[in-house]
């Protein structure tokens, strides 16, 4: 068969038809595909949160976006109930100051405000330096556990905190600690709104809880 | 040619990485380890076989002055559906691949295998053509993965053998052409003898 002349119709013609075939075949597989994506993703979700706050996995979770006392963007706090009893609140937190720029970093706390567990969700960091601020890849930020940042200055001991850096990813280390830090604050602040709604609204918490559980 | 030569030939002597020195990009930048050189490998030559295969049966019906934006749309198909279908399916190997997979649309091997060879061969030689560029692509990615992984953290796929810090420039963007120079010399001296 003779190639097509380069004519204005045939050219117009041939890429209608090319993009319109694209289209429907990308649109079938994006349908094909949303469904396990978004479960995929739900999936993923409830592991980071199991990570940070054992047990989250039998229980309910209830999400709240609260600003970040600092100003500098939103916090996600799901907050995991077992029959009705907060066992902990994971904070998907943030930070700007990694080597690789953006990290976020999900943190349980219990309601005391002490830190169960952390690890990051996701990171630009190097791998082999600051990708050990993962748990899969070192157990460094192991020692972030059972840590009260109120107590303790969650900093790299090089800025007078209590953590040891990761050797030669001061900085990643450094970015982590200040994650950790403002996940606390917006938790605290937090938690003490709660607190005061408590009080206000006095008699009426134990209706409202019940009808939360129900 | 026959399809035995048309396949093995993307594999040593015209092998997109070392003997046409073609998509560096990927390269480079995802060889950290063996594991994520095997994934973008292999996923680059999903797209290469299925748009090498679609491109070669509408090639008659393209005008020419218009072929270069129908195999753009092509090959950015295919590999829109490989990232659907890899964040549906196989979310951790997306979750370390995922900045690549919407750049093999610029890979230049892509669009070269497009142009030079299933613009102009059937359909069937096309898809041998693919998957022997896509074998070579993927065996380039993965050697050198494995190559930087070893040197670099002292593991392979994942596997530790020494419990200590690798040499870390490995790892580092460096290690990627350190690596390169020396496998492409390698590869070199060695079909040289034969």
């Amino acid at each position: 068969m003779a190639k097509k002349e380069s004519t204005f119709l045939n050219m117009t013609l041939t890429l209608f038809i090319i993009t319109a075939v694209a289209a429907v075949a990308l649109a079938y597989v994006y349908k094909l595909t949303e469904t396990p994506i978004s479960e995929a993703k739900a999936k993923k979700l409830q592991t980071a949160i199991s990570v940070v706050v054992p047990g989250a996995e039998n229980g309910e979770i209830t999400i709240d976006t609260v600003p970040s006392p600092d100003g500098s963007g939103n916090l996600e706090f799901y907050t995991i109930k077992v029959n009705g009893e907060i066992i902990g609140t994971a904070v998907k937190s943030f930070t700007n100051s990694g080597f690789g720029g953006h990290m976020a970093v999900m943190v349980g706390f219990d309601q005391d405000g002490k830190i169960i567990d952390s690890n990051v969700l996701e990171h630009q960091e190097t791998p082999g330096l600051g990708d050990k601020t993962n748990k899969s890849v070192s157990s460094w930020n192991d020692q972030f556990k059972g840590k009260d940042p109120q107590n303790e200055n969650i900093k790299v001991k090089k800025d007078g905190g209590v953590i040891d850096a990761i050797t030669a990813a001061t900085i990643s280390s450094r970015a982590y600690s200040d994650a950790v830090q403002r996940a606390h604050s917006a938790f605290m602040v937090h938690n003490e709104k709660m607190n005061k709604e408590d009080v206000n609204t006095g008699g009426t918490i134990s209706n409202t809880e019940s009808a939360v559980t129900n | 040619m026959n399809n035995w030569k048309n396949f093995t030939k993307g594999i040593i002597k015209e092998n997109p990485v070392f003997a046409l020195l073609l998509g560096m990009c990927p390269t480079l930048g995802v060889t950290t380890s063996a594991i994520n050189g095997l994934g973008m490998g292999l996923a680059t030559a999903f797209v290469l076989v299925l748009s090498n295969i679609a491109i070669s049966s509408v090639k008659n019906f393209v005008p020419d002055k218009v072929r270069i934006p129908v195999f753009v749309v092509i090959i950015a198909s295919f590999v829109t559906i490989v990232q659907l279908l890899m964040e549906a399916y196989i979310p951790a190997l997306y979750d370390s691949l995922g900045l690549f997979i919407p750049l093999i649309v610029v890979n230049c091997i892509v669009l070269g295998r497009a142009e030079a060879f299933a613009a102009k061969n059937t359909i069937f030689s096309s898809m041998i053509d693919g998957l022997g560029m896509g074998v070579g692509f993927t065996f380039a990615l993965t050697l050198l993965g494995a190559v930087r992984e070893l040197l670099g953290s002292y593991s392979l796929f994942g596997y530790k053998f020494i419990e200590t810090d690798g040499i870390l420039v490995f790892v580092l963007a460096p290690g990627a052409f350190f690596g390169l120079g020396y496998l492409i010399a390698l590869i070199r001296k060695l079909s040289k003898k034969s």
